[in-house]
Parts: structure tokens; sequence; C-alpha cells
């Protein structure tokens, strides 16, 4: 549904974004992920259409973004960082503006605007001047505005930057919902965001593709080690060494209440170490997997210059 | 054309959402009446005096007395209050980013300008049109000629249409519209006083110079006389005024 080929855009010398390549699947969410100035924003308006590319490919929705670009934005809708208000207008006004240059069929505005309002909450304001709607709202009406036309792509830059937690958790469950519907992109710098909405991400650093893929890869494949954390009801030197002493274990060393336990990531020992638990008495309460968080994992691709 | 006028009615309603439009049209109508009131209470005066001399009574024109310095006077009205209606076409949408949602909509860059550009020729049209009002008047009580007075105040529209052009060319050029306005009137008033140097200047030049004034195209259009290459001056200032802004737009883009 989103596809690039060796995107590249200068501005000047300055290269933003460099032999940039991904795919984004029909009905999925997927997050840009990149430090400040990576190149997230560039990309994304190089996708809607807003910036041409200096070179490379971008197909959205099966149309090519430069060749076909009246189609492509047609089938978008784009959310960009600062949200496109006009504080003058009505909640109301504004979104039959947006439906009208969307070109949404007169006889479908009033429903287009109607679905729009309910499906982001914004009912209460609807009559209102957006200059007198508070922070969150505004959030709201960028979504709604980007959701008018039901477009098939929603790319979203930032969509919870500067909402309260609680709006952020209401937002984040508005974009989880499009799942299946419409495929999603989102440039965010909540970490945790991504392992709530997305599906997949994918990581940019000075312009640069650092890894893309579902979470779920993307987390085994930079994962060095396998292993658990233990919880047991008394942990000391002597329960410590006797983990040591098993065969296929790397490591064990204490993590504040817990035992790490880490073996090489092509076997597992989870059942061995259970049985060994069991046998030596050691009172197990509880057994997890050493899943790379993702802030793991970005920090090992951003920081650590990790390339895949 | 549906796409155009969903732009035309956003930007109408903006300049009536704000004071500018208000400010703008009620500072030229003030103006416009104060200038047509001296006018006339002129002419009247000029008109007993001659009463007692028939011959010159017979010379006494309305259209020449009243209108055709009434029509230099707005244009210089036009000239003070036009940067103002054009400073906020495109400097505005940069300020508050939303013309990331306008040039990421199925809108051509073509639609959005002519759409801008309409509606401030629109709110051109109604300062000019109110402004007609108390001329009405002199049609009621005197004997003034239509046709004159009419190609005066289209030469007024195509003046302001071709303020309007080179307004918008520079709205798109800043993100502030105090220096979009500057621009525009500096712009405006070099144009306007070409004509200046073209009297010390000598041959082609000079035909150059004069051409290029705006003053030296609407002087006979006040005075009634129609030429087509008037209009072809007024209306080629106006579309390389947007032709110009569509360029800037795009190469920013490509930048």
């Amino acid at each position: 549904m989103i596809e690039t080929e060796h995107l590249q855009k200068k501005y000047g010398d300055l290269v933003a974004v460099r032999d940039l390549s991904f795919k984004v699947e029909s009905g999925q969410i997927w997050g840009l992920l990149g430090p400040n100035a990576a190149g997230k924003t560039t990309t994304m308006r190089i996708l809607t259409g807003f910036l041409p590319a200096t070179s490379g490919k971008a197909a959205v929705a099966g149309y090519d973004v430069f060749e076909q670009a009246e189609e492509v934005k047609k089938e978008i809708g784009y959310l960009p960082e600062t949200v496109p208000l006009y504080p003058e207008m009505t909640v109301e006004a504004y979104l039959g503006f947006v439906a009208e240059i969307k070109q949404v069929p007169g006889a479908r505005k009033k429903a287009a605007i109607d679905r729009a309002v309910e499906i982001t909450g914004l009912s209460t304001v609807r009559k209102r001047l957006i200059k007198n709607i508070s922070r969150g709202y505004r959030q709201r009406l960028g979504l709604a505005q980007a959701l008018i036309h039901n477009p098939k792509v929603v790319i979203l830059d930032e969509p919870t930057i500067g909402l309260d937690p609680a709006q952020i958790v209401e937002i984040r469950q508005l974009i989880k919902s499009l799942r299946g519907e419409q495929t999603v992109m989102l440039s965010t710098h909540i970490l945790a965001e991504v392992t709530q909405v997305c599906d997949g991400v994918v990581i940019i650093n000075e312009g640069q593709l650092m890894a893309a893929g579902r979470l779920d890869e993307l987390t085994s494949a930079y994962r060095e080690k396998d292993g658990v954390y233990l919880r047991l009801k008394k942990i000391d030197n002597e329960s410590l060494n006797l983990f040591r002493q098993l065969p296929g274990i790397d490591s064990a060393a204490r993590d504040g209440e817990e035992i790490r336990l880490e073996w090489d990531r092509n076997t597992d020992r989870r059942e061995e170490v259970v049985r060994f638990c069991l046998d030596k008495q050691l009172g197990l309460l509880e057994m997890r997997s050493l899943a790379l968080t993702i802030e793991e994992l970005y920090l090992r691709i951003v920081s650590g210059g990790v390339e895949q | 054309m549906k796409a155009i006028r969903s732009i035309i009615k956003k930007e109408f309603l903006s300049y009536f959402s704000s004071p500018i439009a208000y400010i703008v049209i009620f500072t030229f109508l003030l103006l416009s009446g104060f200038f047509f009131y001296s006018l006339v209470s002129w002419f009247n005066s000029v008109s007993v005096q001659l009463a007692q001399n028939p011959y010159y009574y017979q010379q006494i024109n309305i259209n020449q007395m009243v209108f055709s310095p009434f029509f230099n006077n707005l244009s210089i009205v036009l000239l003070l209050m036009l940067p103002l209606l054009s400073m906020r076409l495109f400097s505005e949408e940069k300020k508050m980013g939303t013309e990331e949602l306008l040039f990421t909509s199925p809108l051509s860059i073509t639609q959005i300008i002519t759409g801008k550009y309409l509606a401030s020729l629109l709110i051109l049209l109604i300062m000019l049109v109110l402004s007609a009002i108390p001329a009405v008047f002199t049609f009621i009580y005197g004997n003034p000629e239509l046709v004159p007075f009419l190609v005066g105040y289209l030469g007024l529209f195509l003046l302001g249409a071709a303020f309007l052009g080179i307004g918008i060319f520079w709205s798109s050029i800043s993100e502030n519209q105090i220096v979009s306005a500057v621009l525009t009137f500096g712009t405006l008033l070099l144009f306007w006083v070409l004509s200046w140097v073209g009297y010390s200047a000598h041959g082609l030049w000079q035909s150059v110079l004069n051409y290029l004034s705006f003053f030296e195209h609407f002087d006979s259009l006040t005075k009634g006389i129609f030429d087509t290459t008037d209009l072809v001056y007024y209306l080629s200032f106006a579309f390389f005024g947007l032709f110009l802004t569509h360029s800037v737009i795009q190469s920013r883009r490509w930048r």
C-alpha cells in the first residue's frame, strides 16, 4: 500500500533522505521512528505529494506519487506536524471546507462530516470556533480532516504530540481502530506508542534506513542472546552459582529482585531451567522471556549504528 | 470549478472573519466619499460662477470635472489599500502551516491561486460598487454621460486586478504579511512613477518606460477612453503576477 524504492531528497547540499526503501502492507499500522532531523517529516511530505523527491520511486495505494500525484492525493489523509487549522472557522465549517477540497461529493458531504466528528469525538465542539477549542480538540480535528474523505492511506506526523495522557490514550485508540480498514503510517518520538499501536516500524537515522520490518521480527533479529527473568523466593549467591553451572547457560546475574539468565539465541533452555528450579527446590515464583524492548531495539539500531 | 469555488468561498469568508476587510472597505469608502463630496462641491461652486456666462457654462462637463479626478484619486487610494488585501493570501497559509493542507489536497496549484485571486477580486468589486453609490445621485439630478463613467470604473477594476496580481506574488514570497504588503506597495509605486522618469528619457527608452507606467494607461481610462492596449496591459500585469506566484510555489517545492 505504501512503497518506496531508493528514495532520495536533497536540500541543496544537504541530503535529508538517502536511498530509502521500505514497504507497508495494506491495513497495517506502521511507525516511522528516528531521532530529530532524521528525515521523518521529509519522507512523509514526499509520500503525500507535498514535496517531490530528488530521485527514487514512491507509490501509495498503487499510484506513483510523482506521476499520478492527483490520484495519490485523493487516496491519502495527512496530518502534518503543525495541525493545519483556520482559527477563525468553526469546526463544522472547517471540515466542510476540507471535504470540498478533498472532493467528497456534495451529496455525501454532510454524512462525511458527521462520521469524522463522531469517530474523533468532536460533537461537543462542532459549532465552536477553532480558536476557542483546546489543544486536544485541535489535534482531534487534525485527525478528523485527515479521515474525512475515508482515505485508503493515512499519514500522521506525530499525532499525539502535546496531548495529556488521557488524550494520548484516546488518540491511540482511535488510530488502532483504523487497522484493517486503512493503512496508517505515523511518526512518533514516543517509543511505547509504537509497541502499543504499530504492527511494524521503519527506523531511519540521518535520512538513511536503519531497519524496517514487523516489530516481533525486528526484536528477534536484533536480540543477541535468548533468556529469561526468574523470580525466586530467595535469591543469593549460592543459587546464582547453581545456575552458572547449568549446561548451556552463558550468564546468570542478579537484576533487581530477579535473576537474568542468558543462553545462545538458537537454543531454548526454558524447560530445563524450570526442571532445574524444581529439582533444587529454589522456590520458583515467576518466569518471563527476556524480550528486547522497543527502547533497547531503537537504541541498539540508532545509537549503536547497527544497520540492517 | 467546484474546487475553485470552495477556495473562493473560504477566502472570501476569511476576509470578513478578521478586521482587515472591514477596515479596508470602510477606509476606502470614507476616502472615496470625501473625494466625491469635495469634487461635487467644487463643481457646484464653479457652475454657479460660470452660470452668468452662457459660453463657459456650455463648456462645463461633470465627467471631466468630477469623475475624471475622482477616478484618479481612487486609483491612489487603491494603491494604498490593495496591498493590505493581498498580503495575507499566501503569507498566512505559510505561517499557519495550512499550505500543507492545500497542497496535499487533490487541487492543483493553479486552482488554489485562481480561487484566492478571484476572492480578492470579489472584495475589490464590492469596494468599487459601494463607492459608486454616491455617483448615482449625479445621474438622478444631473446628466453625466454613462459610458465614460463605466469605462472609468472598468479602469479602476483593471488597475486593481493588476495590483492584486502583483500582491499575490509578493504574498507567496514571504510568510510575513507586513513584508508582503510593503514589497507590493513598493512595486506598485515604482510602476506608477515610471512615467516621471520617462519624461526625461528619450527615444525607445521613453516609450518603454511610458508603456510600463500604470499612470499612462490609467489616464485615458479616467477620461472615458477605452483602448484595448490598456486592457491588454492591465490583464498582462495581472497574469504575469499570477504566473510568477505559480512559479514561486512550484519552485519552492522543488528546492
